[in-house]
């Protein structure tokens, strides 16, 4: 096997921890790349198109690389009704990017989501797992800028 | 004044999500010798981040919206008068706090303090009792699937029960994917001990050997506290049960994003590596469900539920509630309200109750509630007086759900809400049948059409007539249930449909297509913020600031810089023509 997926021998190799496997596989690398998708499948013992198939269902797993800040807009229905589709067009408008992109300098990259679970503060959004709740337009830019200035 | 004996943020996710971090950490600093505890979330969602003080008389103090600064710690640590938050009386006459009853009171992931509340205590209750009996006591305690399809639980039981083979599966639904639901997620974050030892009563009941949690990746707090609740129960020796050689296994598997991983057979499908798409039933699961195996599925809310009907007696449990709908139900309160959170209430009161009494929203600001998220429905605000329980709702075109309750107010457009929903379902659809795949689809593009001001009568037809069809032809719950939004909007406002379609007029001001852009000349001071602000140079200032609403993107940026609120949306001017 690449020797830089070796990591996926903390995985006992059975077909019905496929999805732990890759879930492990993107938490290291931030994506599966192809490379992960024929680490996965040798070490599974599956035909890699099997793997494949697996992966490309769940919307969780992602094929190229995500920025160092991973944004997830929530679009749930109490986001949805408080705004979120503004939310996420000056995200869009603020970073020129769309969904399922990551800006040039590799900082940013935008997804949207169906729910966060936080729908009593909406309209909220994610980076990289925190939660920032009750957004306008004043609030996303700051916190956009605060993150841009971090680098 | 007594002195302060322990000191509790609420730090689930919605409370670390208002700053919870911030308070915890300046507490810590200023407490001395004082604990300062983690806890879950009370439901309360509006007024966190929540801090309790409990005081050595026995008595305690909450303050709400606490600030993460070392002046807002000083000044609870002096038990300041300010700040203080009482609960609403309103609420807590009509709530029943069974379930949720320990959730925000203690800490999550300390087994003690769960025993020290009556933790646990179900479970040797029903150590006593044969496993039939607990069977039984489920039966008549009345108890259905909190999941949303409402299927008795007691009998799911006695289907697993019944089957005389060595290994057999229970797993626990955590796959809470309903947009605008988060009962699940807060019951696992706030008190996990309850869920699984609702688990260890099922497994004792049915037989089951093998006990999974499937729960979205997406509430890692949650996986976080069962995973350290699991190792805790292991280490106290509570995984064995007295019928049983072997300890039991709790095994937690994550989800991967998949809205149609809540139905059980596509469930099964993803816990046995495999594309989670579900199958035809029969054989149901407990038939043959995961690798082949008879296996049970139920939700988290239900599993919270068990330990409370043997702490309180199946009786007495059965006395809550309608005729055929017992117990109590958490619902997830959003959107156009004053203080949204999480409630529970007991079966049977009403609508406008939860509304009205316990969200704060006035009367005649609030159009209707959607109950079920994308396989529910729309109720107008003129049923508000029905008592809540599996069949009313039904009867009304919603269903009960998983507890996702979205009240929308008078300025949302009851199209565009259909529109959203069917775009969820239409993406979430496994595209396994051709219903629900193309259906949705159709479905989708047609209120698409109508929202963006292109739609005729013929698309409203089109709607009507398939939307029957759908949920006849799918496979499963999902497709079965995704012409719900859409059916239910046209049969309380179809007139919102007729106004899109006729009048090219979208009330509410919601449908892009249908709005322009305008500024008060009268309110508007020429401070230029909005010419600023204007992501595509829409407004011109030296035209007396007129708006170039084709070039305009409805992205409202203008209307909520201005400070004098001169800019608004109004009705579309060429369509009105």
């Amino acid at each position: 096997m690449n020797s830089a997926f070796s990591y996926l021998g903390e995985v006992e190799p059975e077909k019905g921890n496929l999805i732990k496997g890759l879930q492990l596989i993107q938490t290291r690398e931030g994506y599966v790349s192809n490379d992960g998708i024929l680490a996965a499948a040798e070490h599974f013992g599956i035909p890699a198109a099997e793997v494949e198939g697996v992966l490309t269902f769940y919307a969780q797993f992602k094929r190229t690389k995500p920025g160092k800040y991973k944004l997830s807009v929530c679009d749930g229905t109490a986001c949805h009704i408080k705004g979120s589709t503004q939310i996420r067009a000056w995200v869009s408008a603020e970073l020129g990017i769309n969904d399922g992109e990551t800006t040039e300098d590799g900082l940013f990259s935008i997804e949207t989501v169906a729910c966060l679970g936080c729908c009593s503060l909406a309209p909220v959004l994610s980076i990289n797992g925190r939660v920032y709740g009750k957004l306008d337009r004043k609030s996303l830019t700051k916190i956009l800028n605060e993150y841009k200035a971090k680098g | 004044m007594a002195d302060i004996k322990r000191i509790k943020v609420g730090t689930a996710s919605c409370g670390l999500a208002a700053g919870a971090g911030a308070v915890l950490e300046a507490l810590r600093k200023q407490a001395g010798s004082i604990p300062v505890d983690e806890a879950g979330c009370m439901g309360h969602c509006y007024a966190e981040p929540i801090v309790e003080l409990e005081l050595t008389d026995g008595t305690s103090v909450f303050y709400a919206r606490v600030k993460g600064t070392d002046e807002a710690a000083a000044a609870i640590l002096a038990q300041s008068e300010e700040g203080r938050f009482v609960f609403p009386e309103k609420r807590s006459k009509l709530e029943k706090l069974l379930v949720t009853r320990l959730a925000g009171r203690i800490n999550p992931v300390s087994l003690d303090e769960y025993k020290a509340n009556g933790g646990f205590s179900a479970l040797e209750k029903v150590f006593a009792m044969t496993p039939e009996q607990v069977v039984d006591a489920v039966k008549a305690s009345g108890l259905r699937g909190r999941g949303g399809a409402g299927f008795p639980t007691g009998m799911k039981w006695s289907f697993l029960a019944a089957k005389k083979v060595p290994d057999k599966v229970q797993i626990c639904n955590a796959d809470e994917g309903d947009p605008g639901a988060f009962m699940d997620r807060s019951m696992m974050e706030s008190v996990p001990y309850q869920v699984l030892e609702g688990m260890l009563i099922g497994a004792y009941a049915t037989g089951a050997t093998r006990l999974f949690i499937y729960c979205r990746a997406e509430y890692p707090l949650a996986i976080k506290h069962l995973t350290i609740a699991i190792e805790e129960m292991k280490k106290a020796g509570l995984n064995k049960l007295p019928n049983r050689e072997a300890p039991l296994e709790i095994t937690i598997k994550e989800g991967a994003g998949a809205f149609v991983c809540g139905e059980e057979t596509a469930m099964i499908h993803s816990l046995e590596g495999k594309r989670g798409t579900p199958r035809f039933r029969p054989p149901f699961p407990t038939d043959s469900g995961w690798n082949t195996l008879p296996t049970a599925i139920n939700n988290v809310e239900t599993f919270a539920n068990i330990p409370i009907i043997f702490q309180i007696g199946a009786e007495a449990y059965a006395a809550i509630g309608t005729e055929k709908s017992k117990g109590t139900k958490i619902f997830a309160l959003a959107g156009d309200v004053k203080t949204p959170g999480l409630v529970e209430v007991p079966m049977g009161i009403t609508l406008g109750e939860i509304v009205y009494d316990i969200g704060g929203a006035e009367p005649g600001t609030v159009k209707a509630v959607q109950t079920g998220g994308p396989s529910g429905g729309c109720i107008p605000a003129s049923e508000f007086g029905v008592k809540i329980d599996y069949d009313s709702l039904g009867k009304l075109g919603a269903i009960m759900g998983s507890g996702g309750l979205i009240v929308i107010g008078n300025n949302r457009c009851m199209v565009e809400t259909a529109r959203y929903f069917l775009n969820f379902t239409r993406r979430e659809s496994c595209g396994k049948c051709t219903f629900c795949r193309v259906g949705t689809t159709r479905m989708y593009e047609a209120l698409e059409r109508i929202t963006s001001g292109k739609g005729s009568m013929d698309d409203i037809a089109f709607l009507e007539d398939i939307a029957p069809k759908i949920k006849k032809g799918a496979l499963c719950g999902l497709g079965q249930t995704a012409p719900n939004p859409a059916l239910s909007t046209l049969r309380y406002f179809k007139n919102e449909y007729l106004a899109h379609v006729q009048d090219h007029v979208c009330e509410a001001l919601a449908c892009p297509a249908l709005v322009d852009v305008a500024i008060d000349p009268a309110k508007c001071i020429k401070c230029k913020l909005c010419v600023k602000t204007c992501p595509v140079g829409a407004i011109d200032p030296a035209n007396n600031f007129s708006v170039d609403n084709a070039k305009c993107t409805k992205c409202n940026s203008c209307i909520e810089v201005c400070p004098k609120k001169a800019v608004s949306r109004v009705r579309k001017q060429s369509a009105n023509a």
